[in-house]
């Protein structure tokens, strides 16, 4: 038996249902919210303080972009092996893995990073007998350790997830094709991962985006740094609302990068 | 120089009851930010799943602003920024007056527009998940729209949407580290405090971070019996 089912578009209401009011109260009311912050803008402009900061502004974003793009590169060296040891069927191998993964995972990134920006000055003398020390006392490569080893934990997951998404059959298929282990991971699996992996990535690099705020705190000069700095000597709260407007842009640009890409690889799954 | 068993005890040598009391404050923090944070997620969510244009707009403009914003300047915004409106606010009236914001407060509302932006994704997702034929068979017994929301709509909503929240739930108690930067003495801060003191930086950072990872672990313990207890529910039906 066969429901016949006659699709037909909503009927759009007409006049002023509750719905369209609240809506259009509140878009008055984001509309309302920007005019008001492009005219605090506009008289607060300051020529003094955006000469003395614009170009301290972008050296800002720079460190953080930099900072980023290191841990995002060094996490994911870091997180091919672990996602090997996570999945391998050696108890102690993939026991150390997840331990790794729920460390990393379960607590947050400003502690991972004052446990290695303070915490490790404690061991001071030991660090430089063996000649560390030299690495551990610059705030900036703590935070790039502290942010790698995070990132390679939410990596491994991520790769995790997405090998495991691809079907058994995937490998049994090559492997009856007489197909290495390697060679099938490397040119059947892979591929379908990656596309698997592509979204929850460019997730994970916005967090990271985001999340590089919290050097500031440990007195690296980000943009977030930066722009405490020139709050801290000029108390004007404009400097916060650039900082905000600069983030914000860097991430709505990554975002549809990402769906720009992510249309642009699934283009043969399209019907 | 004090053993770290004597640092670790509790009283006026040791910092234990210290760092407790960053755990009550962390704890307290999380809890009054939840449900905050869950009620705006889902009139967001309401607003963003609506057949009205405008009211999907205003919804996904806040999703934007504040999942695109760093969680720590999203706090810096709302603590200063809040200050220096009621300041200026107060100025009108009385201009010797001065006010201090709350930084209990501040970071409440800050990680609760945070958490809201995030949980609206979820619930909107959770809200695609539950068939059409679900409000109409609401409508055709005589239930209200609001009842329909309320007694058929919302129980399966949050069956579905549990999983995202639970996550959720462990980034917003990760979060709450922040709002040491803006001088609340949650667990991070009683840390810090006494690493500067003691000079055993590592032992109480460890302290902490160990402190955390209890904390995800005893939330994945109850999210685990919540998860149990309604999908119970949903068999004896």
């Amino acid at each position: 038996m066969s429901a016949v089912i006659s699709e037909r578009p909503p009927i759009a209401a007409r006049g002023w249902p509750r719905q369209r009011i609240i809506g259009y109260s509140l878009m008055g009311a984001w509309i309302a919210i920007g005019i008001a912050l492009v005219f605090y803008l506009a008289i607060s402009w300051n020529p003094a303080l955006f000469e003395r900061y614009a170009g301290t502004y972008m050296s800002g974003l720079g460190v953080t972009l930099t900072l980023v793009v290191i841990s995002i590169v060094l996490g994911a060296l870091l997180a091919a092996p672990l996602t090997y040891a996570r999945m391998s069927s050696n108890p102690i191998l993939s026991g150390f893995a997840y331990a790794y993964v729920y460390f990393f995972r379960g607590t947050p990134l400003l502690v991972q990073t004052f446990l290695i920006y303070y915490g490790l000055g404690s061991f001071r003398p030991q660090l430089e007998a063996v000649g560390l020390w030299m690495f551990f006392r610059e705030a900036w490569y703590c935070a790039v350790l502290a942010f790698t080893l995070n990132t390679a934990a939410y990596q491994a997951e991520i790769f995790r997830g997405a090998i495991e998404s691809v079907p058994r059959g995937q490998w049994e298929g090559s492997a009856s094709l007489g197909l290495h282990r390697l060679q099938t991971l490397w040119t059947v699996i892979l591929p379908q991962a990656a596309i698997v992996a592509l979204r929850p990535f460019g997730n994970e690099v916005i967090l990271m985006i985001k999340g590089s705020a919290i050097v500031a705190i440990i007195t690296v000069y980000d943009l977030m740094g930066v722009t405490r700095l020139a709050y801290s000597r000029s108390f004007d709260f404009q400097t916060y609302i650039w900082a905000a407007l600069i983030y914000l842009s860097v991430v709505e640009l990554l975002r549809h990068g990402i769906e720009w890409i992510e249309r642009r690889i699934t283009i043969h799954l399209k019907r | 120089m004090q053993s770290a068993w004597t640092l670790l005890s509790w009283g006026s040598d040791g910092w234990l009851d210290d760092i407790a009391y960053g755990v009550f404050v962390t704890v307290c923090l999380a809890l009054a930010t939840l449900p905050l944070g869950l009620m705006m997620g889902f009139f967001i969510a309401l607003a963003k799943q609506s057949n009205e244009a405008s009211l999907r707009l205003a919804g996904n403009v806040y999703t934007t602003i504040f999942r695109g914003l760093p969680e720590l300047l999203t706090l810096f915004l709302v603590y200063f920024g809040v200050q220096i409106g009621a300041q200026n606010l107060l100025r009108l009236f009385n201009p010797e007056a001065t006010i201090e914001v709350n930084s209990f407060v501040s970071g409440m509302v800050a990680l609760g527009v945070v958490f809201s932006s995030y949980a609206s994704e979820v619930f909107l997702s959770a809200f695609r998940a539950i068939p059409p034929g679900q409000y109409e068979g609401g409508h055709a017994l005589g239930l209200s729209r609001g009842r329909t929301m309320r007694l058929v709509i919302l129980p399966q909503l949050i069956r579905i949407a549990l999983p995202g929240l639970s996550n959720l739930w462990l980034i917003l108690l990760k979060d709450t580290a922040l709002v040491s930067a803006i001088g609340l003495s949650d667990i991070l801060r009683q840390a810090g405090v006494a690493a500067r003191v003691t000079k055993h930086a590592f032992m109480f950072f460890g302290v902490a971070s160990l402190i955390y990872l209890v904390l995800a672990i005893v939330s994945s313990v109850g999210i685990g019996a919540i998860a149990r207890s309604v999908g119970r529910r949903e068999m004896a039906r």
